[in-house]
């Protein structure tokens, strides 16, 4: 618990002192893209537990990501191509991206119940740490009425996504 | 199509008549259709009354795999992005039930005898 708990705040932390490092609350364009990023990096890390988790309920969670992400990010490039915005890098994205490469090294050297225990429980982590930004800097900053709503859509699919990995989180011990 | 064909379809619509004719007669007069939709990971009503023998139509309006899973295992729906699922009640109860894929989408059903 208590080492999930802290991988939580690391990971809010280094999302919240990465967006801070801007100085300003992100724009439309750099909300699409670290939005966007957020999605991948969760379908990279469930195509990864698919190939090495024999884990039942890990698998089918992880399918579960595939799915509701892609959804969500085909919806989000049909709306920055409605809009006529183009998503820009920024240094949240990088260091998303960063963190996410660092975490899928560290977990293709794990196996067995050892990598479903690390998958889930960074999932729990991942998901809460996104759930925070969008609540407190990407859903307040966003100006467009239809990007904001769809990163409304985002976190209720994200706080899903927590309770569901909780529960299998609960299952694996 | 071959003259047999029409044979079979005639058959096939007597069966589903005669079969549409048994429900009706154990499916009382009242027997109502409910619709529950499910929009933005909410399901609304959240909570509904519904007798045995109603039907509950599940309009999944969002782009997203959901389910209708019964707390109690009476019955697990699973509904498709964009389309709608019926369900006949057998069963009395007061049922909880949510969404497997979303926990937090939460509501209740209270089934009358």
């Amino acid at each position: 618990m208590l080492v999930r708990l802290s991988a939580a705040i690391a990971a809010a932390m280094l999302l919240s002192s990465a967006a801070l490092a801007q100085d300003a609350k992100p724009t439309d364009p750099q909300i699409a893209h670290i939005a966007y990023t957020a999605g991948v990096i969760d379908i990279t890390a469930a195509k990864q537990a698919l190939e090495k988790s024999e884990n039942k309920a890990v698998k089918a969670f992880a399918a579960d990501m595939v799915r509701d992400h892609e959804a969500v990010n085909d919806k989000a490039l049909a709306l920055v191509k409605k809009l006529k915005v183009t998503p820009e890098d920024n240094d949240t994205s990088r260091t998303l991206s960063k963190n996410a490469a660092a975490k899928l090294k560290e977990l293709a050297a794990l196996k067995g119940a050892a990598f479903d225990k690390a998958y889930i429980d960074n999932e729990v982590a991942y998901h809460k740490a996104v759930d925070s930004a969008l609540e407190t800097l990407l859903i307040p900053s966003a100006s467009n009425a239809e990007l904001k709503s769809l990163l409304q859509t985002g976190l209720k699919i994200f706080q899903g996504h927590e309770q569901h990995a909780e529960h299998v989180a609960a299952e694996l011990k | 199509m071959k003259p047999g064909g029409y044979f079979l379809i005639v058959a096939a619509s007597g069966l589903a008549l005669s079969s549409v004719a048994t429900l009706g007669l154990s499916v009382p007069a009242s027997a109502a259709t409910l619709q529950i939709t499910m929009r933005d990971l909410e399901i609304t009503p959240a909570a509904a009354d519904a007798k045995v023998g109603d039907t509950i139509e599940w309009v999944n309006e969002d782009i997203f795999v959901h389910t209708a899973t019964a707390r109690n295992g009476d019955w697990d729906v699973t509904l498709p992005p964009n389309k709608t699922v019926k369900l006949v009640l057998k069963k009395p109860g007061t049922i909880d039930y949510h969404c497997r894929f979303h926990p937090n989408m939460k509501a209740r059903l209270t089934i009358s005898p």
